[in-house]
């Protein structure tokens, strides 16, 4: 446990004394800023279409204006697509520079584990990547103020959020464990999360049963039903053990030096 | 105490190190000597538990490399060849990241650092960021790295290399200091380091170990005979007749023969003699009675420069 501390202090810190966590929550939250101010200007608009509209319509055939779908649901889904870029650009340095700079031997040759160094990394990364997703909550904060959203969804959206980020750091810690070269390291997890992201496209084309699976290995998939404010074990279940998968497969790729004799 | 008995370690079809065995007692420092590329890296990974062996087997303070990896792990201390450093740490909070991997309990954790960084001479620069540091400074610091949770076995890669003269002095005095109290492994392709050093030296080239022994016994388990060094004036194949006319005499050759020596210049004549003549005064008598201008004679020491090119010019035609 005191390993793993340790482990997980020094890299947490790290990305605090390099320019690194400051730089990427800063183009993050200006580029969210910028959507978010975005989508509400549009909301706006329609706002007020309907006002003028309504005057001489009685309400009827007219769509709702609902906050949650048209503002929320729409700019979490613009943010996961920029935390896919985000996320590579965090865990890219993980095990690649340790492998460049030659450290990873020093962490080698000492009493401490490599599910140790693993989840020291893995939770470090992690704990930036929520701290940057706890910073967005301003942003129903701001809904909060001038209306009024339904706070349920936000919440489950938010836990959905979580479990994407946590597959994310996973994917992106795999690619840098099989590389000493940070570029390829990034480009390898960019690469494999958007095949995961639009693997579902491909189920269109597919056989009945093809399509199921890909449908279903599809990390974006999982998460609609968390925006919509409903929590389903199996969407959990499939975060949780892709996460598994990956720092599992990590770790064997690290200890794979042990194997070669 | 370090053991290796028949180690051999090859990566795919290259063999990096064949059936090497050696012994490190307590206390003692070895100087494991080679020409890059030799295997001392190697060798030295898999005693650190880096890499596995692919036969034979090693082990530290009786505990094997494979089957109790983390015992090992926790009497070891290393400093690869490029320290392992994070050059965005600060000195003291990189040992104490190191001290607290290493296992060093909290309560004796602040006595550690202290005591490591004054020993490494690195505590006026605790403060300090690892990447603002000079080569030397760095060369400290992963120094202070391998020996901030006191480890039994200390193995030290090349741990003089790239620094400037003075820097070389300090840390072989900072290593000699260790003596005693650590097994220490000097791996290192300078002789002078290991001829100043090391109890005992084993001698590696192309993954074979050519030589073992102290400084000493090597030196007089390979002197086959006297060498005399004779600087001559005259024709060089009469002196060359001249010379081998000696009694005891083995072999006589010319050192950078030049066209002046033929038409009799100076030349030097390196002359092996059998072992138990020493015909000084006979070579310096006969010299000078055939007429010719004797400038110099002086018997050779063997250096660990010679045996070691012996042994590594043999072991290559072997």
């Amino acid at each position: 446990m005191r390993n793993f501390f340790a482990m997980y202090t020094k890299e947490l810190r790290s990305y605090f004394v390099s320019p690194v966590a400051y730089v990427i929550a800063g183009v993050f939250l200006f580029l969210s800023g910028y959507l978010f101010r975005n989508i509400l200007m549009q909301f706006n608009f329609w706002c007020l279409q309907y006002s003028q509209r309504s005057q001489f319509m009685s309400g009827a055939g007219m769509p709702q204006l609902n906050l949650n779908e048209m503002v929320v649901t729409q700019f979490f889904a613009v943010m996961d697509f920029i935390w896919l870029m985000v996320v590579p650009m965090l865990t890219m340095r993980l095990f690649a520079e340790e492998k460049k700079s030659g450290t990873i031997e020093l962490l080698m040759t000492s009493p401490i584990s490599t599910v140790q160094i693993l989840m020291g990394k893995f939770l470090a990364c992690f704990t930036l990547y929520t701290l940057i997703v706890a910073l967005t909550l301003v942003y129903p904060l701001i809904l909060e103020v001038y209306g009024d959203p339904d706070w349920g969804p936000i919440w489950t959206a938010y836990l959905g959020y979580l479990l994407l980020g946590g597959t994310f750091v996973g994917v992106g810690i795999l690619a840098s464990s099989v590389t000493e070269n940070q570029i390829v390291a990034v480009l390898l997890a960019f690469g494999g999360l958007l095949l995961l992201w639009l693997i579902d496209w491909s189920a269109s084309f597919a056989g009945p049963t093809a399509a199921k699976i890909l449908h279903s290995v599809s990390i974006i998939e999982h998460l609609q039903d968390f925006q919509r404010g409903v929590i389903d074990t199996k969407d959990v279940v499939f975060y949780l053990s892709f996460i598994f998968f990956t720092l599992f497969v990590t770790s064997r790729v690290i200890e794979s030096r042990r194997w070669r004799r | 105490m370090i053991e290796v008995r028949n180690l051999s370690k090859s990566y795919g079809d290259v063999t990096a190190v064949e059936d090497v065995s050696f012994r490190a007692e307590r206390g003692e420092i070895l100087g494991f000597l080679g020409p890059n590329g030799a295997g001392k890296t190697t060798t030295m990974r898999v005693l650190t538990c880096y890499l596995p062996p692919s036969s034979g087997t090693a082990s530290v303070d009786g505990f094997d490399v494979i089957e109790e990896s983390m015992e090992v792990r926790r009497r070891i201390g290393y400093l690869p060849e490029l320290p392992p450093l994070y050059l965005d740490m600060t000195v003291s909070s990189y040992l104490n990241f190191v001290a607290k991997i290493k296992g060093v309990p909290s309560s004796q954790l602040k006595s550690r650092l202290d005591e490591t960084m004054e020993k490494t001479g690195v505590a006026h620069q605790r403060n300090n960021v690892i990447g603002h540091l000079s080569k030397g400074y760095r060369q400290r610091v992963g120094l202070a790295q391998a020996l901030v949770h006191n480890p039994s076995v200390l193995i030290l890669d090349e741990p003089t290399v790239g620094l400037d003269p003075r820097q070389i002095i300090e840390i072989r005095e900072t290593i000699k200091g260790l003596r005693g109290e650590h097994t220490i492994i000097l791996c290192t392709h300078i002789l002078p380091e290991v001829s100043m050093t090391c109890d005992k030296i084993v001698i590696i080239n192309e993954g074979r170990i050519v030589g073992e022994g102290t400084p000493e016994s090597l030196m007089s388990q390979l002197k086959e005979g006297e060498v005399l060094r004779a600087q001559i004036i005259g024709p060089s194949d009469e002196i060359r007749e001249l010379l081998k006319g000696i009694d005891g005499v083995l072999d006589v050759v010319g050192e950078d023969e030049t066209a002046a020596a033929s038409d009799g210049g100076e030349q030097a004549y390196i002359v092996t003699v059998a072992p138990g003549h020493d015909i000084r005064d006979l070579v310096a008598k006969s010299v000078v009675d055939s007429g010719h201008g004797l400038r110099e004679l002086r018997g050779l020491e063997m250096t660990l420069e010679d045996i070691f090119l012996q042994l590594t010019t043999q072991g290559a035609e072997g």
